[in-house]
């Protein structure tokens, strides 16, 4: 039979090759768009290049440049707030979750407007944050006049800057979490419950020992989705204050941007250099969390 | 211009100046489209920046146009008794503080001093760049500029000097028309040229200029540095002007008829040279770092060794 024998190679190794066959489109995206691009940006941290010219080989030398650089320390110290403030959005989301998680005629209307947050844009989340903090006409900032008689304005001050748009990220954050709690909360077996109650269990215990423990998987994507959060927050940043004032406000990934990217900037190998120190970071909590992942299913959780 | 210079991106075109005379015609931006003795481009049109104010608010206070540092410090002392800001400006964006030192060190120092300062040959720590911010600070610690200029755009600070909540404004031309929009007039709105601080040395201003180069490797170099003469000619630099609202570089060209326009052709064209503004003069990785630090020396003047010594170790990096 003519062709019989191509046939009879695929028709041997069908079952072996039809899965790798399956995954090749995904695997060459995720080759191209992920693979690539990290070792190319860790290929790039050692040269010095604007984007024109030839590019020069430095080794180490924009690390050692990073290293003593104050608004290095500045973008990691707030990226620090930022991870730690950001995850109040976790606790914040369940309570109003649990708040919401009733049935009271149009609770479906609360539970949208509680949810509307997280449905506009950044941008717009940014702008209106802005405005409410904005010196002379700013809602914050003329209710601290009629209080203290000086407006204090968030934007324009170092030390609150950061704290004011973490304030402002927070906003479409908790609307997050508070929808993954509610499907959580879809999910508590209603028998548990009965079961807890009859033991006596009520309120806090009741919420600790029985209903939270059936929520975790939404903890876990909610906390793993507000770290990411916190670590590649940008849009916020770059809206509200450019990373100003005098550069107090920023985070890594704004900075990787202006180093790299902004009119002022072209520094290709030194915003490589930035990314892969954010990279890093980034990787250290992933490689916890999936640890943390294959231990309970190992354990069977 | 510079980077693309030194990275070899531009064409030389200096035989289209000498062809052209445009070393006469376009005389006064001549040494900022000089490198290495080379021209590189042609401009067609630039703008003057210097100080808007509010002509109400200055008689109301009974204020005449300041000439000097003195007067003008005087006049803010008036204002400030008064609760107006004596300047505003926002400089979220950076580059409206990059306006004020260029001012600052032109009117302290002179134009060669700031241009070896952008250009990379000053210590940021020289007493000369203390002695800018010494006199800067007589602005900056009485409190005259606008309070929280840090969390507002330029555009943000236009509203307080349409509502006579300050006086005075140091922008470039391009604020006219959004201040006439918001119901300024010739008769409320007035301009004068950013005040002397050291006396004798001549006055040289910022003039950022618009300029159309080739670049290296373009197809038709010849009909290119052809379209280059025409657009330096007198009656094209007066039309295109006519349409931008700005001036043309071309001395023997008409400026469109407008008080602002004229006098700000009136003092250009007396100017000891231009400045073509801090982020152009100085390289990127320096502009921003300066900027940023005048912003921090307008929120916190006393931070002024601090920021001079970061922009020193910036200097060091960014000048190869």
């Amino acid at each position: 039979m003519p062709g019989g024998n191509r046939t009879g190679v695929w028709r041997r190794n069908q079952r072996r090759l039809a899965p790798w066959l399956f995954l090749a489109p995904g695997l060459a995206m995720f080759l191209i768009y992920v693979i690539y691009p990290i070792l190319d940006s860790l290929w790039l941290s050692f040269f010095e290049w604007d984007g024109l010219g030839e590019k020069l080989w430095l080794g180490w030398e924009n690390y050692v440049e990073l290293f003593d650089d104050e608004a290095f320390y500045t973008s990691l110290k707030n990226n620090v707030i930022w991870l730690l403030l950001y995850l109040l959005a976790v606790p914040a989301g369940l309570f109003i979750a649990i708040f919401l998680n009733q049935t009271v005629t149009g609770i479906r209307i609360y539970k949208s407007l509680f949810f509307f947050p997280f449905v506009i844009s950044q941008v717009v989340v940014g702008l209106m944050f802005s405005w409410f903090y904005a010196p002379n006409f700013g809602l914050l900032y003329t209710l601290i006049e009629a209080v203290t008689g000086t407006g204090v304005a968030i934007l324009a001050n170092e030390r609150f800057v950061t704290y004011g748009i973490i304030a402002a990220g927070l906003w479409p954050q908790i609307a997050y979490c508070m929808i993954l709690y509610l499907t959580g909360l879809n999910n508590v077996s209603p028998d548990q419950i009965e079961a807890g109650r009859l033991d006596g269990a009520r309120g806090w215990r009741m919420l600790w020992h029985v209903i939270l423990p059936q929520l975790r998987p939404a903890t876990f994507i909610a906390v793993v989705v507000t770290v990411t959060g916190a670590l590649r927050s940008f849009d916020l940043v770059s809206i509200m204050t450019d990373g100003g004032p005098f550069g107090s406000s920023r985070v890594l990934s704004f900075y990787m941007y202006e180093q790299a990217l902004s009119e002022y900037g072209y520094r290709m190998g030194y915003g490589a250099a930035i990314a892969v120190i954010l990279f890093a970071i980034m990787m250290l909590f992933i490689t916890g969390f999936i640890w943390k992942m294959v231990k309970d299913e190992r354990a069977g959780v | 211009m510079a980077p693309f210079v030194r990275s070899g991106q531009f064409v030389d075109v200096s035989d289209v100046w000498e062809a052209n005379g445009l070393k006469t015609s376009l005389k006064s931006a001549l040494a900022s489209m000089t490198i290495d003795g080379k021209q590189w481009g042609v401009p067609y049109t630039y703008y003057q920046r210097g100080m808007y104010y509010n002509k109400t608010v200055f008689a109301e206070h009974g204020v005449s146009v300041p000439k000097t540092w003195d007067e003008f410090l005087a006049a803010c002392a008036t204002f400030k008794a008064a609760g107006i800001d004596c300047t505003t400006t926002g400089t979220k964006a950076l580059w409206p503080g990059g306006g004020w030192f260029d001012y600052m060190n032109l009117r302290t120092n002179g134009y060669e001093f700031h241009m070896e300062l952008t250009g990379g040959d000053v210590e940021w720590t020289d007493d000369r760049v203390r002695k800018t911010f010494e006199n800067w600070a007589q602005l900056v610690e009485p409190g005259y500029v606008t309070r929280n200029h840090a969390a507002i755009d330029w555009q943000d600070a236009l509203p307080l000097l349409v509502q006579g909540k300050a006086a005075t404004y140091l922008m470039g031309n391009f604020a006219v028309a959004p201040l006439k929009d918001a119901g300024m007039t010739d008769d409320t709105l007035g301009f004068f040229q950013f005040p002397e601080i050291t006396p004798g040395i001549p006055m040289a201003e910022d003039a950022p200029t618009d300029t159309i180069h080739i670049p290296v490797g373009a197809k038709n170099p010849e009909d290119a540095k052809k379209f280059l003469a025409f657009l330096a000619t007198a009656q094209v630099q007066t039309d295109i002007n006519e349409i931008l609202g700005q001036l043309p570089v071309n001395n023997a060209s008409t400026s469109p008829d407008d008080p602002f326009l004229d006098a700000g052709f009136e003092m250009l064209s007396n100017a000891y040279a231009l400045a073509q503004f801090f982020d152009r003069d100085a390289p990127a990785a320096m502009a921003k770092a300066g900027m940023e630090g005048f912003q921090e020396f307008m929120v916190k003047p006393d931070n002024i060794d601090r920021i001079l010594k970061r922009l020193e170790k910036v200097r060091k990096r960014a000048y190869k």
